[in-house]
Formats: structure tokens, sequence, C-alpha cells
């Protein structure tokens, strides 16, 4: 941990990387939003965003693609900013919303809701707008009932691992089950759901995805002292007079308000959570009020890029963003394990 | 749903007389049945195996992501390959199965430390993670074929016929046998690695046929029945609780109770939303969610 006088070598270090992470997602963002059954290329992606592009341009950006990019966006920062508190909380490198149970709790409460609030044309019949909830309250749930379960002489970091693990797998047993007893037509979309895709998103969707995650966003970096202590261990932080106990209950319900915004929109896209952090503390180093920033803008680079990789390579046919990123997540995982080995 | 007397089914076998009740008691009753049992006993088993393999009381097929892998290599191997013929099925069943394990294995021994509880744990949640969505990216590619694979992923021993039992059956029992007679070497491995070799035990070799029978027998239940849940972990416990520590009892026990309990669990999952059927392997999250909960709490000694 570095004292702050003035501005020192770390934070200038961050700042370039903060710039440079801010231009490659715009970057990304570009492209994505240039590829498709019709290429535009990337200046005339620029010109549209700014009103001087042509008008098949500007329909087919702006009410087909942006969502669906936007969406993306939304979901990389706000699971990468969940994960990164996470680990800080739970501090251990390999914790993660999904291994923990939450994005699985968000799950179900999500397929729950269309499930129940479906007619027979198979079109929801309450608001859009429920679905965010629905996640958040599945999410918190969750986290509550894993936190109090690992309850005992305060919440060990080992205990919520494991019982987190217990219950995102009865998690996916109860989506699977809710599909089952749904319509087989909602259960081929709750299923690309679950694996997490940002496909067939609307502004009304990102709207809410939007607005809700700017907020949390915003009470993240309003948290971030508290990051920094609870990062050192439960001693030294009561030793520095921090109420350990109820911040990171506080914290836990961040992330978890996080992750439900992120399963909202966008189903749950797996292991982003975990590698954009690790990812942001090699660039960056362990200092919150760097990692952060970076580790929501290295999320969003990620699943950006999924949903590029997944909406291309077997054209027509879109695999979900989710796909790929366990693949690569899952991997990566691994090799942090190796990389932890002694630690 | 056909009710049927005790009667019935006792004179479906001796005076067998081609009523409906007769008809399906013997060709959808009674496979569900064996199926069960047969799985039931794999998986808890194969629990217990790795259980002493690990000197992890939380490992079992489905939390170390073997039941997941498994699951991967069939869907993949029915997808790209188009695989139909239940030996095909066991054997890429295997395969997933072996394969899974080795990395598990392989990424929770890493470092200074060895084998330690919750590094396999995680190893083990990130395979299962990948390998269950890749399935589903597979699925969501594929709509048609999610309807008929979609009962089966959570696990299901309805409508299983009995050659496909018939195929598994062998690789399961042999595997069973063997780890029956390996209950001795086992109690010497649970001390200790070290008081095992001291003793001349051969250890790489015992858990090389360990984990050679845990893939079989996991890899069998899968291939069948899915990937069930939660039995591999919690039925080793009870069979512990009722004989104490000693593995030549603990095996056998936990085959037993573990039949025992998915038979229960079928018939729970066929009752409980009538006229429709739950996944068995929903009816184990849901028992086994608590016990789980409960062992990890404990804390980690086995």
């Amino acid at each position: 941990m570095k004292l702050r006088f003035g501005v020192t070598a770390a934070e200038k270090k961050a700042w370039i990387v903060f710039l440079v992470l801010l231009g490659l997602t715009a970057a990304v963002l570009i492209i994505s939003a240039g590829l498709g059954q019709r290429f535009i290329p990337p200046w005339d992606v620029a010109k549209t965003f700014f009103g001087a592009g042509s008008k098949l341009d500007e329909l087919m950006i702006m009410s087909f693609r942006m969502p669906r990019i936007l969406t993306a966006l939304c979901a990389g920062v706000c699971l990468a900013a969940a994960g990164a508190i996470l680990q800080g909380l739970v501090r251990n490198p390999l914790a993660s919303p999904d291994i923990i149970g939450i994005t699985g709790g968000a799950a179900v409460a999500v397929v729950l809701l269309m499930m129940f609030f479906s007619d027979r044309s198979s079109s929801l019949t309450i608001s859009l707008s429920w679905l965010p909830a629905a996640a958040f309250i599945g999410a918190s749930a969750v986290g509550l009932i894993v936190y109090l379960l690992a309850y005992k002489n305060g919440a060990s970091t080992f205990r919520l691992v494991l019982i987190g693990i217990g219950f995102s797998m009865s998690a996916q047993a109860m989506t699977t089950l809710l599909m089952i007893k749904g319509p087989i037509y909602r259960a081929s979309q709750a299923n690309v759901y679950i694996t997490g895709s940002v496909y067939g998103s609307n502004w009304q969707h990102v709207k809410i995805a939007i607005i809700l995650s700017v907020i949390l966003l915003f009470i993240c970096f309003v948290a971030l002292k508290n990051m920094n202590i609870q990062v050192l261990g439960e001693d030294i932080a009561a030793g520095a007079g921090s109420a350990v106990q109820r911040n990171r209950f506080f914290l836990l319900l961040l992330s978890t308000a996080l992750t439900g915004c992120a399963v909202s929109v966008a189903g749950t896209i797996g292991f982003v959570g975990l590698m954009a952090p690790h990812i942001a503390r090699r660039l960056v180093g362990s200092s919150y009020g760097a990692l952060l920033p970076a580790s929501a803008l290295i999320g969003a680079l990620l699943v950006l890029t999924a949903d590029i990789v997944g909406r291309t390579l077997f054209a027509p046919v879109e695999v979900p963003a989710g796909v790929f990123t366990a693949a690569i997540g899952a991997p990566y995982f691994i090799y942090l394990l190796y990389k932890t080995r002694n630690s | 749903y056909t009710g049927t007397s005790w009667r019935q089914v006792y004179q479906a076998f001796t005076s067998f007389n081609g009523t409906n009740e007769h008809v399906i008691i013997k060709d959808v009753r009674l496979p569900r049945a064996l199926v069960a049992t047969v799985v039931g006993a794999s998986l808890a088993a194969a629990g217990a195996l790795m259980q002493a393999l690990t000197k992890n009381p939380l490992a079992s097929p489905g939390i170390f992501g073997i039941n997941a892998g498994a699951g991967f290599f069939i869907v993949a191997g029915s997808f790209f390959l188009h695989i139909q013929s239940p030996q095909a099925l066991v054997w890429s069943s295997f395969l997933g199965a072996a394969f899974t394990a080795a990395i598990v294995y392989a990424a929770g021994s890493l470092g200074r430390e060895g084998l330690t509880p919750i590094k396999l744990t995680l190893a083990g949640a990130a395979m299962a993670a990948m390998f269950s969505s890749l399935t589903q990216g597979l699925l969501s590619v594929n709509e048609l074929e999610l309807a008929q694979v979609l009962f089966w992923l959570t696990g299901s021993v309805q409508g299983r016929s009995l050659d496909l039992l018939m195929t598994m059956f062998p690789y399961a029992a042999a595997a069973l046998v063997i780890c029956f007679f390996l209950g001795q070497k086992i109690n010497l491995l649970v001390m200790g690695e070290d008081v095992a070799k001291g003793l001349g035990q051969k250890t790489g070799l015992l858990k090389f046929v360990m984990a050679l029978c845990v893939v079989m027998l996991a890899g069998s239940a899968v291939a069948i029945a899915g990937p069930i849940s939660f039995i591999g972990i919690i039925i080793p416990h009870f069979a512990r609780f009722v004989v104490g520590n000693d593995y030549r009892w603990v095996l056998p026990f936990s085959a037993v109770l573990g039949a025992i309990l998915l038979v229960c669990a079928d018939i729970g999952a066929r009752y409980i939303i009538m006229p429709q059927e739950v996944p068995v392997g929903v009816m184990t999250a849901i028992i086994g969610m608590p016990v789980f909960v409960y062992i990890a709490r404990r804390g980690a000694k086995l």
C-alpha cells in the first residue's frame, strides 16, 4: 500500500493505463458497431456517432447495434467491478460473483419472472424494468444467505467460497427445473439468456441498465477507501478503526447489486468478474483507486470482444457471449491456481 | 398414471399376462428403478473414493466438475460426431470424466502445500462452470436438440431403456467390485501418504486405480442419467456416520445408501408436481444443499 504524497509514479502509470484502456474500449466499440451483415467502415461509424453519417448507417447503428453494444459494455463493467470488490472482500484472488453463487441466484430470479409472467404468445406480461429488480433481489437473497450461512464467529472466506459453490450448483438445478416446467420456446430463450448473451437487447433494457450501473459505480468510488482497508485483512482493518463486519456486509451488498444489474440485462456471462480484476491488478497494482476503473474497462473490453466473436464466428448463427468468456475464463482460472500455488 | 397393487407387481414377474398394468411395471417402472439404483450406487461410491483420495470432505463428482465434463463430451460427441450408439456414448463420457479429473487433480495439487481442499474445490468449480456453459452454448446453437437434452442435463432416470443400462452396467459393476476390495488399502492411505508408504504400500498405483474407478463410476452414471449432483458428497458422510471411518465398510455402505437415496428421490420427483415430473437431479440438489452447507460449516476435516 502506497501512501499518497502528490502524484506518485504508480499513480502516473495508472492514469496512462486508464487512458489506453479507454481508447481501446472506444476502438472496439466502433469496430463492433461496424460489424454485422452489412459492414460499415469504422470511419463512417465514428461519423454516425457525431450525427454526420448517412441515414441508413444511422438506422443500422443506432437502433440495431448500439443497444446490444451498450448492454455488453454495461454488463462487462458491472461484472468486473463486482468481481474486483468481491476479491478484495474475500481476500481470495479466486473469488468471483459466479463462483460464489450470486450470479446463479440472479439467474433463478429472472427465469422465474420470465416463466410466471409470460402469456400464451410467450411475451412478457409485465414491464421489462422488473427484470433488474428481480435479478437484484435474487442476487442479494443468495448473497445474504451465503453470507449468513458462512457466518460463524465472523464470516470466514473459506466457508464463504465453499457454501457459495454449493449454492451456485443448486441454482443451476433450479433454473433447469423452471425451464422444464415452462413452454419450450421460453426454455430456449431462457437457455440463451442463462449462458449469457446480449442478443436481442433493446433501448428499453439498456436505459435501465445504464442508469443503474452509473449509480452503482458512483457508490463504488465513494466506498473506495473502505476497500483498501478491507484488503489488508480483518485484524488490521479492525485495528485501523474500520467496522469490519459492517463494512464487509455493505461491500457484499454492493457487489451483489452490480451483479444483479449485469445479469438482468445480459444473463450470466461467466468468468468476467474473475478475469478482469486480475488483468487489471497486473497493469495498475492493487490500490483500489486505480484497480476498480481499470478492471471495469477490461471487463467491458472482454464482453464486447466475446460478443463480436460470438456473432461473427458462426454467422448467421449466434453463439452466446458467455460461452466464449467461459472458454477463455476457465483455463485462465487454472492458470491463476498455478500462479498462486505457493501463497 | 396407473394404479397398481402389490399383487400386480408380483404377478407381472411371475405370471406376465400383457395387461396395461403389467406392461407399465415391467417396461417403464422397473428399468427406471434399476437405473436409479445403479446410478445412485455408482455416484456415491465415486464420491467416497474421491473423498479418500483428495482428503477433502467436499469432494464429489458433481463439485469437481467431472459430471459436467462427461456431460459436455457426450453433448459435443452427439453434436459434432453424431454419436448415437450406447457404446460410443459411454466411452465419450469416460473420456470427458477422465479429462476433467486429470485437470482438476493437477491444478489442485500444484504448489508447496499440495492438495488443499479449497484449491481442489475451486479448480473443480471452475471446470464445472466452463463445461456447463460450453454445453449450454452448443445447445443454444441448436434449438431442436435442446428439448431432448434439457431433461437429461439435470439428471434424470426417466425413459432409459434397459439396453443402455446393460451397456454401462459392466463398467460400473467392475469398478464397484474393485473399489470394495481396495477398502483395506484405502484405510492406510487415509492415515497419510507417508505412513502408507512406510508400510510398504505402492501409493502411486493405488491412487491411479482409485482414480480409474472414479472415472468409470462417474462416467457411466453420467452416460445413463446425466449429471446428478450432491449424491456423491452427502452419501459418504452418512455412511461414515453410520459405520465409522473404516473404508472396507464405508464403500459398500455408500453404494447401498446412494442407491436408496436416488430411488427415493426419484419417487419424490414423480409425485411432487403430478402429473409432470421434476428431474431427479433437481430433487437431489434440494435434498443435498442443506447437508452440503452443514459439512462446509463444520470445517474441512475428514
